[in-house]
């Protein structure tokens, strides 16, 4: 027999976490055979479903006639809200939206019912032949009259502390202003889609791209009048998320459930783009107002802030989005004397939802926004303005909700970026260049983001797992968190490797089922790992440890002396593979799978106050970013960024660098090129890839250089890592600042207000204002 | 009506399709009809490529030209004849990956995976084109032949990393021979039937000619670029379908003395191609037109029949002073291509007519060219404002000068008052502001999603003087061209 010494010595391989495994479906993915909603095999007798949409912002539903669209080829049926049998208003938090519209509408594209016919374009032509009969209402469509009519989904918050009129008043320097931040639009390729099986004895089967299937489950039993235990729901991969298959998905399914229980058929609901766009929730927009007072340095001495949400026509998540905005109008920056008002508006435009950074990106940039202008009127470099309102170490250390920032990496990490990047060099070399070019204008910023993880609602940060070990020693995996394209999938394989000491290749992930793992929080606020990854890992180590027992009493050894690694166990006396161990076991009748549950430690917080701790710890980083405006047209382009970005100790690198890239580029595309456009009435024009436009391969940056910040985290996470999901989204603040700073070069009194998004012609109008 | 059958070369055998209708989609006829999922829909409009796929026939030199097309928007029937790959093809017998997804696979360039199979395939229209070429694919041509491939997760670094990481891997080519002899065998059975039936696909122009005179209600199609999103948008039904693009003489690029002549079923990647060689100057402006596949599908002649105010050819072709060339079995008409145009979307012609030519004349001595596009996003978008000027300045007076404008009127126009303002004047700093004052004052533009009006105003004359800086020898002021090392070399 080997000994244990001399196997570990001899054949060491590295663990699974730590390396770049590539994403556990990369392989499927790039040969077309990995499955999404709308690939699956159809079962006989499916239909399609198509959704009737409002045309009219607000007013009174006065009828439905469907006679026409019943006629036409295919046609099956048409679904309305008299036909759910169970709760007509969605099973939200605030249970404020109907699943189908009755008596009115508050929104173009707010959906009145479906049309089901056998193919998807029979359906989508008769949904449009439906009249809606609707007397319109007076509608709001702009978030600051909204304000000034007091119209809210929720009502507003004030967070306050000390005494912020007086460090205003006592400021040897004044600032105030405005500005607007629009919303963005997910664009996940994959659009929303849902398909309803209806089981016997009436059970549901329903496939959902969702991110958070349990949800999914509770809606649709909700809505059919069932208990949860009826409906199961599965997900197997989405085509994107993004925060946008978060509640959203949730209608999809329920609307194509509702449908297949008044047909008795299988329904598929594919939402074609354009009505996806029309139809469901985007990032919130924001107005802001403030007034802040500051020293010679720079330092904010007191802030008055308004944050106005435009929070569409129903709360959806906007109440927990408005919050996380309000946690995050610090960034990196101690804020002493601070009050923040933050009103929850009500308009008439689609209802808005997560999105990545889920109002963090809208609470940082204001405050961001503020210390570039407070550099520009006392002719300071920003990145000092900046520095010297950081967080402090010993002090200057407790935010204005009341937590205090432990884990504070903000100074070397922001020093070792501008040593990098060679800020200080480019910035003179930039204004040299600039003083001798008369048409085009570079700028530069360097902004850091500390970005708080855990769901503010403190219970959320729950998990679980399932870990299954067959007799072959193969391992299968089944969590509740979802698979997007974040390679949540992988890091947990990787996870349970390690903890099982098998290759990666052992380990594989089952879709994600609520009739696996029940009552799964939504895979959102970065914590999919966290929660998940830990749960995963609970789980495997419980398996692990009956085996160790099992061969500690074989051995005759503690069960701490028996080492799992390389596909090998070992105890004192003998190494066997895995697989033999764990057929031994079985035939010793051991338990070789178990459960993981896990919950966040620590957090705590009054949402009355929004105050506590929300978070169990902060993901840090920083971008410096170099852009091109054109002062004829306000055309810009980003030329040159850096990274430097805190994964913790990366359990996949290549992911992890993947997610800060993927990051950037979206919230680069939030405030530049995407421009979401309301008309006057309510009417939602950039409503299709032509008119919308995400960032294309042309925008990135021709250096573009990303590297990790190389410390474990400070609170015990899952091996030592970091959540990467949505911080790096808003290191792309760091290129609005960039283009803020281009124009005050471009402008005789250095002053610049640009709302967002830096379209050509906000930049244009930024250098004529 | 019988639809005729559809006949394509993949995976090496003949796929055989009967009974489609002459508006059902390609990608519909994939994930619908054959099963074959691997190809998605991400939009339906040809703005995201998630459905990209690769057609091919023989080029005129026989070998086979290869194609990234977006198929959710193209008609199925469209692919009759030609040899046709999706995402499922590339791999081998054995599961071994192909060069085009074994460089996303080690790249990390998917993440969800959905917008995957497109990027696949202009990877492998890529790696036909120019790594079995010996060319070097380099990031400039990646990001250029990606840019109708939208992905929402990568960022697209490693996706362009894949890109060059192809020709490092080892090398697996196609059997093309076999693929011409399986086409040619096509070829020679389809010329046994005259067109017919919901969908005519006719050969010869004279067979255009005739089948347009005899079935004036059928829906004339080209690329189809714009006339799918009638199909999958709007949802419209076209019981018979008339299609320009196997018209033998339409597919010619002839050059003369004077002019090139483009025929109306030239994709956009070849007019282009073509214009590009007589004026170099336009290559940034023909690759930010659309996106690859829609290149690759689309005409130019469909772009000047649609007539769109926002189509960003025929600035372009006003400009340069192109003729469209209508043809009908009446005869021919010949006109300046403003001439072409009578509202919003409408046009001259008669419905026994087709576009059938663009005569765009060559560049003549000392002409100064520019194209200004001026749109949300630098690559495949649409322009808010698109400017052409171009002018021939002999002894510091205009002797010529061409002016077309996109986005500031119900059609794409000429800029007439502002041209006879210029034209026989000194080119001086005064004249080129009296431009910029009489071409603002020219176009009254609307408000849209993509602009306001005031904007498209001021920017239409903003770019008349940055022409003016241009013709002054003034170097980087156009971000079109700007790089890293012209920002590091003022």
């Amino acid at each position: 027999m080997n000994a244990p010494e001399k196997f570990l010595a001899g054949t060491a391989v590295a663990p699974a976490t730590g390396t770049s495994h590539i994403h556990e479906s990369a392989r499927a993915q790039v040969a077309g055979a990995a499955t999404y909603i709308d690939d699956i095999a159809e079962v006989r007798g499916t239909l399609h479903a198509a959704p009737i949409l409002s045309s009219v912002a607000r007013g009174k539903l006065r009828g439905v006639d469907a006679s026409e669209a019943r006629t036409m080829p295919g046609v099956k049926g048409v679904i309305l809200a008299q036909d759910i049998p169970g709760d007509r208003i969605l099973a939200t938090f605030t249970h404020d939206e109907p699943v189908f519209a009755f008596d009115t509408v508050e929104c173009i594209g707010q959906v009145v019912g479906v049309v089901v016919a056998d193919t998807v374009m029979q359906a989508r032509r008769a949904a449009r032949k439906v009249k809606v009969d609707i007397e319109p209402l007076p509608a709001i469509v702009d978030v600051r009259e909204a304000v000034k009519a007091q119209s809210f989904v929720l009502p507003p918050v004030t967070v306050r502390r000390g005494e912020p009129e007086q460090g205003i008043a006592r400021a040897p320097h004044r600032l105030s202003g405005s500005l607007d931040v629009g919303g963005q639009e997910h664009f996940y390729l994959e659009g929303q889609v849902g398909y309803a099986l209806p089981l016997e004895q009436d059970n549901w089967w329903i496939y959902s791209s969702t991110q958070h299937p349990a949800e999914v489950q509770h809606w649709v039993a909700h809505a059919l009048g069932l208990e949860n235990h009826a409906v199961k729901v599965e997900c197997r991969r989405m085509g994107g998320g993004f925060g946008g298959k978060e509640t959203q998905a949730g209608h999809i399914a329920v609307w194509a459930a509702l449908a297949a229980n008044k047909l008795k058929k299988p329904v598929k609901l594919r939402l074609d783009r354009d009505d996806d766009f029309m139809v469901t929730g985007k990032r919130h927009p924001f107005a802001y107002d403030y007034e802040v007072g500051f020293d010679d340095d720079g330092k904010v001495t007191g802030l008055k802030l308004v944050l106005a949400a435009n929070c569409g026509w129903s709360a959806d998540l906007s109440g927990p989005v408005a919050d996380r905005a309000v946690f995050h109008v610090d960034n990196a920056y101690f804020l002493g004397d601070v009050e923040i008002v933050s009103y929850r508006c009500k308009t008439n435009v689609q209802s808005h939802t997560a999105f990545r950074g889920f109002g963090g990106p809208q609470g940082m940039i204001v405050m961001e926004a503020i210390l570039g202008d407070i550099a520009r009127a006392l002719g300071k470099d920003p990145l000092d303005v900046r520095r010297a309102n950081f967080y402090g170490i010993e002090e200057r250390n407790v935010t204005h909700y009341q937590m205090t920032v432990e884990d504070n990496i903000l100074d070397p990490l922001v020093a070792r970026l501008e040593e990098t990047a060679e800020y200080r060099r480019r910035r003179d070399e930039i204004a040299a260049w600039n003083a001798r070019s008369p048409v085009i204008k570079r700028g530069i910023a360097l902004t850091p983001v500390k970005f708080g993880i855990s769901f503010t609602a403190t219970f959320f940060n729950q998990a679980g797992a399932l870990v299954h070990v067959y007799t072959d020693g193969s391992v299968q995996v089944n969590h509740g968190g979802t698979e997007m394209g974040q390679g949540l999938h992988t890091k947990i394989c990787q996870i349970v490797a390690d903890e099982l000491g098998v290759p990666f290749h052992k380990v594989r992930i089952s879709a994600t089922d609520t009739s696996k793992v029940p009552n799964a929080s939504a895979t959102a606020a970065s914590s999919g790992t966290d929660l998940n990854g830990r749960a995963a890992q609970f789980a495997a180590r419980q398996v692990r440890q009956r085996l160790a027992d099992y061969v500690a009493e074989k051995q005759n050894c503690r069960p701490e002396q028996v080492i799992f690694a390389n596909g090998q166990v070992s105890g004192p006396d003998a190494v066997i593979s895995f697989e033999q161990l764990v057929d031994d076991a079985y035939h010793s009748r051991v338990q070789l799978w178990s459960d993981g549950f896990y919950r966040t430690p620590k957090i705590h917080y009054d949402k009355h106050t929004l105050t506590g701790r929300p978070f169990f710890y902060f993901a840090y980083g920083a971008a410096c970013s170099e852009v091109a405006i054109d002062t004829l047209t306000g055309e810009s382009r980003v030329l040159k960024v850096d990274i430097l970005h805190d994964a913790g100790t990366s359990i996949n690198p290549a992911i992890d660098i993947g997610q800060i890239e993927g990051g950037f580029i979206q919230g680069m595309g939030w405030l530049t090129t995407e421009q979401l456009v309301w008309n006057e009435k309510g009417y939602l024009a950039t409503h299709a890839p032509s008119t919308y436009k995400i960032p294309a391969t042309g925008d990135v940056p021709e250096h573009f250089h990303v590297e990790l910040w190389h410390e474990a985290n400070r609170e015990d996470n899952v091996g030592g890592s970091k959540a990467v999901g949505e911080p790096p989204f808003m290191l792309a603040i760091s290129v609005w600042e960039a283009l803020r700073d281009a124009a005050a070069a471009a402008r005789p009194d250095g002053r610049v207000h640009m709302d967002a998004p830096a379209t050509a012609e906000n930049v244009l109008k930024a250098l004529q204002a | 009506m019988e639809s005729k059958t559809i006949r394509f070369v993949r995976r090496g055998e003949l796929v055989s399709l009967t009974n489609v209708p002459p508006d059902r989609t390609l990608l519909e006829v994939l994930r619908e009809d054959l099963q074959c999922t691997g190809t998605k829909e991400g939009c339906g409009e040809g703005d995201c490529g998630a459905c990209t796929v690769v057609l091919a026939e023989p080029g005129p030199h026989g070998a086979l030209e290869y194609r990234a097309i977006n198929s959710c928007i193209r008609l199925a029937h469209s692919v009759d004849g030609m040899a046709l790959w999706t995402v499922e093809d590339l791999a081998g017998a054995d599961g071994s990956l192909h060069p085009a997804q074994e460089a996303m696979v080690r790249c990390h360039g998917s993440q969800c995976g959905f917008c995957t199979p497109g990027f696949v395939m202009s990877l492998f229209g890529m790696y036909q084109n120019h790594v079995c070429k010996g060319e070097a694919v380099t990031r400039e041509l990646a990001q250029e032949e990606l840019s109708g491939n939208l992905c929402r997760c990568t960022g697209y670094r490693p996706i362009l990393d894949a890109a060059q990481e192809m020709e490092n891997l080892p090398r697996v080519s196609v059997d093309e021979q076999a693929v011409i002899a399986q086409l040619e065998q096509l070829r020679a059975r389809r010329e046994l039937v005259p067109s017919s039936g919901t969908y005519l696909d006719p050969r010869s122009l004279p067979e255009l000619l005739a089948l347009r005179a005899r079935h004036p209600q059928a829906q004339v199609v080209a690329g189809c670029t714009d006339v799918g999103l009638w199909v999958t948008k709007m949802h419209m039904q076209f019981p018979q379908v008339l299609d320009v693009t196997r018209v033998a003489e339409l597919k010619q690029v002839e050059r003369y003395d004077h002019h090139v002549a483009i025929g109306a079923a030239v994709t956009l990647t070849d007019a282009f191609e073509a214009l590009v060689a007589d004026r170099p100057q336009l290559k940034t402006f023909a690759n930010r037109f659309a996106g690859l596949p829609v290149r690759n599908s689309g005409t130019l002649g469909g772009n000047v029949a649609n007539g769109s105010p926002i189509g960003d050819s025929m600035p372009l072709l006003i400009a340069l002073g192109a003729h469209v060339v209508l043809m009908s079995e009446r005869g021919h008409r010949d006109m300046p291509l403003e001439d072409f145009y009578t509202g919003y979307r409408k046009n001259v012609l008669a419905p026994d007519e087709v576009v059938a030519w663009i005569k765009v004349p060559k560049p003549a001595d000392g002409e100064f060219l520019r194209a200004y596009k001026i749109s949300k996003r630098y690559d495949d978008d649409i322009s808010a404002v698109c400017l052409v000027v171009n002018a021939r300045i002999q002894d510091g007076v205009v002797a010529h000068v061409g002016i077309g404008a996109g986005g500031v009127a119900a059609t794409p126009v000429r800029a007439v008052k502002t041209e006879a303002a210029l034209r026989g004047q000194p080119w001086t700093l005064d004249a080129a502001k009296a431009a910029t004052a009489t071409l603002r004052s020219e176009f009254q533009p609307i408000s849209d999603m993509r602009a306001s009006a005031a904007y498209r105003s001021e920017v239409l004359g903003n770019l008349m003087q940055r022409f003016w800086l241009e013709t002054q020898g003034l170097q980087h002021i156009n971000l079109e061209s700007f790089r890293l090392a012209e920002a590091t070399t003022p």
